[in-house]
């Protein structure tokens, strides 16, 4: 479980979150919602520790993750996957090393049993057989697939998922949503996903969180969302620009 | 006055933070040494980059060095000094001076600002932050390889500088201003100490170490996209070419004092 109490974060005089509550059950689809550039990414960041909290903490099965330590933080992550926004491969390296990374790090294994499970991860995301190819060589949605394969390599219990729709055309999305929600299914992960993408929120969320001026101002399942009557969940969810929240 | 105060104080802040920033960034060099054995590989590949891909740009730079020098001087000893003296200028001020310096400067330019790049491109894209998602050490994987690759082949690239550099004064000395080979020759070998070879080296050793050090800095904290790349990338050539120059005074009053 994974609990965020009075997080405050702020760069220079722009403060980003002004105290994030949140709870994030076990084996849960949590989609955080919101804005671009609204602190979505950045709460997922102190999640897994690549951010310090100014204030508040977040903790993760009971382990406050902004006190750990460099070797404890190293372990904690262990238990984490994360597909970023750009999916973030390793330039230098072909798929296969991508995927293949921390298992090769982390586990003592030989190398043939690495390769039968980057095959495997690479098949679950449907693109067998590319283990040789560079990253430059991929489409946007070959990356956002390879970079979930990565992320599921060590069999994580939870996975943090950047924007994982954006920037792919709607059929592309939709399989990558259904990634998301198979992935669920299938192991059992819990999962934390930031998105505008509300089609994507409303298809993988069991719950959803809206995250405005630094808050959660909203936080239900997706038929409660579509029901609520606060004018700026609906103008957002509704895409609509004109009402409280400000375009620009 | 009150915002001007709000400015000035900002600029402290920020300089602070640079100067923290990169002894953090040593310190986390320092402690991820152990860890230099299983990453010799990636040390090694570096060392390829940093040096051997080097070697064309400071062999061309030390040719014309070693010419310039031997021509100035021998314009200055014509007819005042005895012809030995000119070898002997030529080798103490290549060896001492600017052999480690202009070849510092020249990779600061290459490798600094390759580096820079590197690291710059990979924190934008957030391959860093992915090293770190999957519970890796970037200072492990990328950082600690080319500090120790930048220390142990700017030395290397030093000595091959300077043997380029006197070889060229000396063709040129004996070709165009007919200065006897053997004069040259016995030139160099007068008044040598090891003591300014060691002291070269040493230099270049630091060289190294500054150069690796602000390229990776600049790198790791670089933002804003492609325009923030740019910018770190700038940064690094003139952070290391001016800390260059300030360690290479700090390291002449302390080894050359007489």
């Amino acid at each position: 479980m994974i609990q965020i109490r009075d997080l405050y974060k702020s760069f220079r005089k722009e403060k980003v979150l002004q105290g994030v509550n949140l709870d994030v059950r076990a084996g849960e689809t949590m989609v955080i919602i919101g804005r671009s550039g609204c602190g979505k990414s950045v709460l997922l960041k102190h999640i897994i520790g690549l951010m310090r909290p100014d204030e508040g903490k977040v903790t993760v099965d009971g382990e406050d993750v902004g006190a750990l330590g460099t070797a404890s933080l190293k372990e904690l992550r262990k238990r984490f996957g994360m597909l970023f926004q750009s999916a973030a491969l390793f330039d230098s390296l072909t798929v296969g090393e991508n995927v293949a990374l921390a298992l090769r790090e982390h586990r003592r294994m030989n190398n043939g049993k690495v390769d039968e499970i980057v095959a495997r991860k690479l098949k679950l995301v449907g693109l067998e057989g590319i283990e040789s190819k560079k990253p430059a060589e991929l489409s946007g949605g070959m990356k956002k697939r390879v970079g979930l394969a990565r992320a599921i390599a060590m069999d994580p219990q939870y996975v943090l998922y950047d924007e994982p729709t954006t920037g792919l055309d709607p059929i592309m999305a939709d399989k990558i949503n259904e990634l998301i929600r198979q992935l669920q299914k299938d192991l059992g992960i819990t999962s934390i996903a930031v998105t505008h993408d509300m089609q994507s929120a409303y298809k993988i969320a069991d719950r959803i969180a809206m995250l405005y001026e630094g808050r959660i101002i909203f936080l239900g399942s997706p038929q409660e969302i579509q029901a609520s009557k606060d004018p700026i969940v609906q103008q957002f969810i509704r895409g609509e620009s004109s009402g409280p929240i400000e375009a620009g | 006055m009150r915002a001007y105060l709000a400015v000035f104080g900002d600029q402290v802040y920020d300089s602070l933070s640079y100067v923290g920033g990169v002894f953090v960034l040593l310190g986390r060099i320092y402690a991820a040494l152990p860890s230099l054995f299983k990453r010799f590989k990636l040390s090694v590949e570096q060392m390829s980059t940093i040096g051997v891909n080097s070697l064309p740009l400071v062999a061309f730079t030390s040719v014309f060095t070693g010419m310039v020098t031997s021509i100035q001087a021998l314009y200055q000893l014509a007819g005042k000094t005895p012809l030995i003296y000119l070898g002997y200028g030529v080798c103490k001020a290549v060896i001492i001076e600017l052999g480690p310096v202009l070849t510092a400067l020249v990779v600061a330019g290459r490798v600094g600002a390759s580096i820079s790049a590197e690291l710059g491109t990979m924190r934008v894209t957030e391959q860093i932050d992915a090293m770190e998602s999957l519970a890796l050490d970037p200072i492990e994987f990328l950082v600690l390889p080319r500090f120790v690759a930048a220390a142990v082949m700017l030395p290397v690239l030093v000595v091959f500088a300077d043997f380029v550099a006197i070889s060229s004064g000396g063709l040129i000395a004996v070709l165009t201003m007919r200065v006897e080979p053997q004069v040259y020759l016995d030139g160099l070998r007068l008044y040598f100490v090891m003591r300014d070879v060691w002291g070269g080296l040493l230099k270049s050793v630091v060289f190294g170490m500054i150069i690796s050090t602000m390229g990776c800095y600049h790198g790791f904290t670089a933002g804003g996209g492609a325009e923030g790349v740019g910018r770190a990338t700038t940064r690094t050539v003139v952070a290391s070419s001016l800390l260059i120059l300030v360690c290479d005074y700090i390291v002449a009053t302390t080894v050359f004092r007489t």
